[in-house]
């Protein structure tokens, strides 16, 4: 079985980092797993996009093509990518408006705010929403994701990053305890 | 045991490389190549190797030509306007047998073009750029592993036949992390240049004139030998005759024809039988294959040629692939350039269609699924 | 004669050089120099790029190599690095050194790597039968430059001094001796060391220029130098307009193949296996 994520936002926002951080936990449990990228030329502000595809079998294709999660931090990620949506569930900033011609199911999600507020820090808004796509998506175990995040992540910040990680889950039961 | 790691392509090339023996890397920077020489930064120290950023790409070319001629195995890397750069002193060691390796991670030309955006229009000129008939190998890896083995291959097709050698990936593949499970690292095969024993008598460019590769000796080791870009004899000192000129080129244009055989490298699948051939490179291969599949779900005895080595070009596998082939497709992104070489051998055995992306996107499986769809019927 | 002769490919000799050609006497400043510092043969290197200054190395009795125009320092670069212990000397011309090859030449210096430079400047593309150059003065002719050269010279030795060279000297193929000598300074500088040689070119610079033969030549070479000792104590007017000849700069400072081996010396491991990092996490690009 394929899985397909797309994580967009803006550069600067550690998208990037939270698909590797993902792709590498499928690996750790044994499965097959593709991340690629796509970025604006700025290193920060520009559109980002990360996508990974998680697969038991071989994955010929590296790209997504039709996501089952399309992760959107900002706005204007929501506005491009959202509308391609088709099979995937949509998991969105809550500060971003819900737009009309977008029909894909949506989960909104406090996700910028949590950073913010609960963690005191927005920089690890990309490992909040990882723990959001990893809970609602089942795809790997939470503690597999946890080993994965702390591999990734820069040294010293490995406890702020979990912190961050837990508070995604939360959010993730959350969700579907209302769904 | 090795265990299965998340891995980019452009850091499966630096691995590979340092495998093989790197030694000594000098470049520039450049999107999406600049990986690679960050990493040679950090980890070439750690085993004594040297790295220096040039102020160019000619720059970079020459440095690592000067440094393989001390022994020491080099490489660069960089993209689409780099290589063009370069071209100038990619001949400089074709003429003078210097083994070098180029990682071009290519993008969207020509000039500046999209920087962030994957491509494969440097076909021709990996095989053609710099001026005169000179010999050159191009491998085009096809995933994360193989930036790993293509670049230790690359290594060891420099130091055997002593030729540039260009690795041509593309951003996608640079750039795109997956799970590559290394071999143990002893495991590895790995060649080294052949050298002479001792100085006396050493004649540095005497080898069988169909496509003998000297002994090289490496400089600083008393030999004392002359190395110059223009046409020279075995003692390697400059001749204007017009016999010496075409023998030094008929050989070193045999290093590589006469090892074709051996040198040459693809996978197939599915091809026992097909009827719709597709034959493609790098990352376009990816969408292909996945394109190849979809049709064989559906009953399309569709097959797919995949290159792992563009120059030389494989002609003798693709005459015997599509000598019953109804249609030979081409996808890649750029306009045709691979298509070229596929049309030239193929020849009217089958009408060969080219699949030309340049819109700075990798393929979509279906673009190219929808062009076998439309050949088998 | 014998010391210094062993240093040459005898068997290339003679050299391709026009009669009267400078080059010669500057090839011949350098090998004295070696000589006297009784250098290592196996251990030097010579590098040079294309003209007819750099065909030089193929007559020298070392490992040599004749690069393309303009390269030899980036070429001489890698060797240098590669190998730190070898004894690195380039020999260029005005134009392989200061137009083609200015970018190579200004980043040498500015790395203050370990070679010896020594510009053959004639003042002409000689090679190529006579174009003007970076280095002709404004107002000779060249093939290019039929109307007499619009173009002001570069100031080689101030702008070797600007981009960072350690050592630096202009000598000239009519005060020989004083060349030797100052090749002899600049081998024994552990850094980025540049001698800029005055030289003659007869065949098209002398004659181009109707200025005359080799030996008109050397004495327009004599007139327009003045030793840069002497030019401190002469009155304004007697150096006026004149190129310094001499030591012009000297200014120890760490060298590159030393500071990249003090970092080897901290980071140096036996190579395990590699970690993976999150290197490319924000990228930049162009
Ligand atoms: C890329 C390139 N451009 C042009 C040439 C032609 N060329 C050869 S030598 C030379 C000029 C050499 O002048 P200089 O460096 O002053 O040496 P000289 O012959 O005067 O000693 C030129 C333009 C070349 N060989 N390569
Ligand atoms: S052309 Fe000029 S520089 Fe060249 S060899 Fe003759 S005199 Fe010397
Ligand atoms: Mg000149």
């Amino acid at each position: 079985m394929r899985t397909e994520f797309r994580l967009s936002g803006s550069g600067g926002q550690g998208l990037l980092l939270a698909g590797i951080v993902l792709a590498e936990a499928a690996i750790l449990e044994g499965k097959n797993a593709v991340q690629t990228q796509s970025y604006g030329p700025e290193a920060r502000g520009g559109a980002s996009k990360a996508e990974v595809v998680i697969s038991g079998e071989d994955i010929d294709y590296p790209k997504a093509m039709d996501p089952d999660f399309l992760l959107a931090l900002t706005a204007e990620a929501y506005r491009t990518y959202g509308k391609l949506m088709k099979k995937g569930l949509i998991i969105v900033d809550e500060s971003v408006p819900p737009s009309e011609d977008i029909i894909a199911r949506t989960a909104r999600v406090p996700i910028l705010k949590t950073a913010a507020k609960d963690i005191g820090k927005s920089v690890v808004a990309n490992i909040v929403a990882l723990g959001v796509l990893a809970g609602v998506s089942g795809i790997v175990e939470p503690g597999t994701l946890e080993a994965a995040v702390k591999n990734r992540v820069p040294k010293g910040t490995e406890e702020l990053n979990v912190a961050a990680l837990k508070k995604g889950f939360e959010l993730a039961t959350a969700f579907k305890a209302k769904a | 045991m090795p265990s299965a790691k998340l891995m980019q392509g452009n850091e499966a090339c630096t691995i590979g490389a340092l495998v093989a023996g790197l030694e000594f890397y000098a470049g520039y920077p450049i999107t999406p190549s600049t990986e690679i020489a960050e990493l040679c930064s950090e980890e070439l120290p750690k085993v004594g190797g040297k790295f220096v950023q040039m102020e160019d790409e000619i720059g970079s070319i020459a440095a690592i030509i000067g440094a393989s001629l001390t022994g020491k195995k080099s490489m660069t890397a960089t993209s689409g306007p780099g290589f063009s750069l370069m071209q100038e002193s990619l001949g400089y060691a074709s003429e003078t047998e210097v083994p070098v390796v180029i990682i071009n991670v290519q993008r969207m030309g020509p000039s500046t073009g999209m920087p962030t955006s994957p491509a494969q229009g440097d076909v021709m000129q990996a095989r053609w750029g710099t001026h005169g008939d000179h010999p050159v190998i191009a491998l085009a890896p096809g995933n994360v592993k193989e930036c790993f083995d293509l670049t230790v291959r690359a290594f060891n097709l420099a130091e055997e036949y002593r030729v540039p050698v260009i690795v041509l990936t593309d951003e996608v593949i640079g750039h795109m992390r997956e799970k590559v499970l290394l071999p143990d690292w002893e495991d590895v095969k790995v060649v080294d240049r052949a050298r002479p024993t001792a100085p006396g008598g050493y004649r540095p460019y005497e080898a069988d004139l169909d496509g003998g590769v000297p002994l090289m000796a490496p400089f600083g080791q008393g030999y004392r030998w002359h190395v110059t870009g223009l046409f020279h004899d075995e003692t390697g000192f400059p001749s204007g005759k017009a016999d010496v000129a075409d023998r030094l080129l008929r050989r070193l244009d045999r290093k590589i024809t006469k090892n074709e055989k051996v040198i040459r490298d693809y996978v197939t699948e599915s091809v026992e039988d097909c009827e719709i051939l597709v034959v493609s490179f790098g990352s376009s291969a990816m969408s292909a294959l996945s394109a190849v599949r979809r049709a064989r779900r559906e009953g399309v005895k569709a097959g797919m040629l995949r290159l792992k080595t563009i120059w030389p070009f494989p002609d003798e596998v693709l005459k015997d692939l599509s000598r019953n082939a109804k249609a030979v497709l081409v996808p890649e992104m750029n306009l045709g350039q691979l298509a070229y070489e596929v049309e030239r051998t193929v020849g009217c055995r089958a009408p060969v269609v080219r699949i030309g992306k340049v819109n700075g996107d990798l393929f979509r499986p279906d673009e190219i699924h929808d062009k076998i769809m439309e050949a088998a019927k | 004669m014998s010391d210094i002769l062993k240093y040459f490919r005898q068997d290339r000799l003679p050299h391709i050089w026009c009669p009267g050609c400078g080059h010669g006497t500057v090839t011949g400043a350098l090998v004295r120099a070696i000589a006297r510092l009784k250098l290592d043969k196996n251990k030097v290197c010579v590098v040079s790029g294309i003209g007819c200054s750099s065909r030089a190395p193929g007559y020298l009795d070392f490992d040599t190599l004749h690069t393309a125009h303009g390269r030899a320092l980036a070429f001489a670069t890698g060797i240098k690095l590669a190998r730190p212990d070898l004894k690195v000397i380039v020999m260029t011309g005005d134009g392989d050194c200061t137009a083609i090859g200015g970018n190579h030449f200004i980043h040498a210096a500015r790395r203050n790597i370990d070679i010896t430079t020594i510009v053959m400047n004639n003042n002409i593309y000689g090679m190529t039968s006579g174009q003007y150059s970076p280095m002709t003065p404004k107002g000779f002719l060249g093939t290019t430059a039929p109307y007499g050269n619009p173009e002001r010279t570069f100031d080689l030795c101030k702008l070797a001094e600007a981009a960072g060279a350690t050592y630096v000297a202009r000598g000239t193929s009519f005060h020989a001796q004083m060349l030797i000598d100052l090749i002899e300074q600049a081998l024994t500088h552990r850094g980025f060391s540049v001698v800029e040689a005055l030289t003659q070119c007869p065949t098209y610079f002398g004659r181009k220029n109707k200025v005359g033969g080799a030996v008109e030549l050397l004495e327009w070479i004599k007139e327009r130098t003045v030793n840069a000792k002497a030019a401190a104590v002469l009155p304004p007017e007697k150096v006026a307009g004149k190129l310094l000849i001499g030591e012009l700069h000297k200014n120890p400072q760490p060298e590159f193949c030393d500071e990249y081996d003090k970092i080897i010396a901290q980071v140096q491991r036996k190579f395990e296996g590699f970690r993976g990092g999150v290197r490319g996490c924000e990228q930049n690009s162009d």
